[in-house]
């Protein structure tokens, strides 16, 4: 692991802060315009999530490197009211505000790889990993 | 950045900038609505050839302005959407159902243009 940068989220501009730094790493590893698109896209929407449903939060960005591979971590981490039951989160359209519900199944489907934590009243950690091929 | 509006005859058309904030997209969407009754447009064109991202909130903010442009007499049309946006929102779930897109501006304004025809006719 490598040195990572943290986007502290608390408002709608800081998800464009957060989305232009993705972009920005992605594109110093090499990352396809269609990659950083994704990368932007999974960072828009977990920060998007964490201001509506946490009101505040992190997102960590950081380079990996295992063996020649090299990746994009993005993580998500707030102290919000956590989510009762995950399994129902992820599936496509459900939603408990007034969202489209496609933003954790949708973030799952465009990366490599994708974790979910969560605890009612003590908050989430989502974390998505996108491969450099 | 606030989105500029462009009048053009019968038509309006909003240009989208990169960086795009919620505060930009409910103001474009007042404008939008306030604007098609004052200059009594007969479409409007949303062309988001500059936008790099289009995720679940931004669709479901320009469906609802579409729907709204629509119940105020108009028909709306989006251009320009990137390759690589397409792509992601595709794979996210993300869909325009019932919204016209074209590929860019001058497509898009031929197709408002037809439709405009068409109902003149009837
Ligand atoms: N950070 C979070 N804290 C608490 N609940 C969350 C968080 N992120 C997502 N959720 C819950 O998971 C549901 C699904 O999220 P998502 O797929 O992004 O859809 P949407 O944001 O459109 O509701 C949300 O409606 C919410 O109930
Ligand atoms: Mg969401």
């Amino acid at each position: 692991m490598e040195g990572g940068s943290t986007i502290v989220i608390t408002s709608a501009s800081d998800i464009i802060v957060a989305r232009e730094l993705g972009r920005k790493i992605g594109k110093e590893l090499n990352f396809s315009l269609t990659d950083l698109t994704i990368i932007a896209t999974v960072i828009s929407e977990l920060a998007r999530n964490i201001i509506v449903f946490a009101k505040q939060g992190n997102i960590v960005i950081e380079t990996i490197r295992q063996g020649k591979k090299v990746g994009i971590v993005i993580t998500a981490i707030d102290k919000g009211p956590g989510i009762p039951d995950i399994f129902l989160a992820m599936q496509d359209g459900y939603s408990t505000g007034k969202g489209l519900g496609l933003g954790l199944p949708g973030v799952r489907r465009l990366v490599d790889e994708f974790e979910i934590f969560s605890e009612t009243a003590k908050g989430t950690k989502v974390l998505a990993k996108k491969w450099l091929l | 950045m606030e989105v500029p509006i462009l009048k053009q005859s019968d038509y309006l058309i909003a240009t989208i900038q990169a960086a795009l904030t919620d505060e930009d997209l409910l103001k474009l969407h007042y404008a939008l609505v306030e604007q098609v009754g004052k200059h009594r447009s007969k479409g409007v064109i949303i062309d988001v050839t500059s936008l790099d991202i289009m995720d679940s909130f931004a669709t479901r903010t320009l469906r609802s302005l579409v729907h709204m442009v629509k119940l105020r007499g108009a028909d709306t049309v989006i251009c320009g959407i990137q390759p690589e946006v397409a792509f992601t929102m595709v794979q996210l779930g993300l869909t325009l159902e019932g919204i016209s897109t074209a590929l860019d501006l001058e497509e898009g304004l031929a197709l408002l243009f037809k439709s405009n025809n068409k109902k003149r006719k009837i």
